[in-house]
């Protein structure tokens, strides 16, 4: 069970620095591989990346040491990059269009992917440092 | 100017998010799981609006993107566990696409 505490100014920042620029470097993808019509594997690829470098950051040190830099980067930096809203929104839009195998695939498919990748990184923290991170905030 | 568009709005999107997240995520994360179901119902409203493209990249790519985050739910849903991970991709799972169709149908 995690008490609720008040986010202090200082770490609200950094989140929305790198939530600012997680999303601009999501957008930047978009623009250079643009999603189209049917499996959008931008977004499939930019949820699987970061999902994995999440469950990854607990590995550094630093990021362990100053909770900004874990917020900043874990529900800033991927949190921005990382987008849950654009999975459900292409779902519905393929299913609409009458895709409801891609549909499907694709809410599955990534659903699946960034678990696998995350269990698989977590197997490379130790659960001292993931608790460690958990505590600081960095994976929410 | 588009780019600028969306830092803005992820910026107040992602914070949002911190802010909602650090009150009411508990041993399941309440949360995060409502951050990421009103975020996929906003976005399918502003789809069914068919936004401006200025308005699309603040309001849709940044505040809705940032509001929103997948690599969180992921890591939650593997760290809290079998039974209650479980119980998390399920209910973002369906909650959060129904939501989604559920915007864009009242939008």
């Amino acid at each position: 069970m995690r008490a609720a505490r008040p986010a202090p100014p200082r770490l609200v920042a950094a989140v929305a620095v790198g939530g600012a620029l997680g999303a601009l470097a999501r957008w930047w993808l978009g623009e250079a591989v643009p999603d189209g019509s049917g499996f959008p594997w931008t977004t499939f690829a930019i949820n699987l990346a970061g999902s994995l470098l999440l469950a990854l950051l607990p590995l550094l040190a630093a990021v362990r040491e100053r909770q900004v830099l874990a917020v900043g980067l874990g529900p800033g930096l991927l949190g921005g990059f990382t987008t849950l809203s654009a999975w459900s929104e292409q779902s519905r839009a393929l299913l609409h269009d009458g895709q409801a195998a891609v549909a499907a695939a694709y809410l599955f498919g990534t659903l699946v992917a960034c678990l696998a990748a995350v269990a698989l990184a977590s197997r490379l923290a130790t659960a001292g440092e993931r608790a460690e991170f958990a505590v600081e905030g960095g994976d929410e | 100017m588009s780019g600028l568009l969306v830092a803005l709005g992820a910026a107040v999107g992602a914070s949002s998010r911190f802010l909602v997240a650090t009150r009411l995520d508990r041993e399941l994360p309440w949360g995060t799981l409502l951050v990421n179901v009103a975020g996929s119902f906003v976005l399918g409203v502003l789809t069914a609006l068919s936004l401006s493209e200025s308005a699309t990249a603040l309001l849709g790519v940044g505040f809705c993107g940032g509001f929103t985050t997948y690599s969180a739910f992921a890591v939650q849903a593997v760290e809290r566990g079998p039974r209650v991970g479980t119980a998390y991709a399920a209910l973002t799972l369906l909650l959060a696409p129904a939501a989604c169709a559920l915007g864009f149908w009242l939008g």
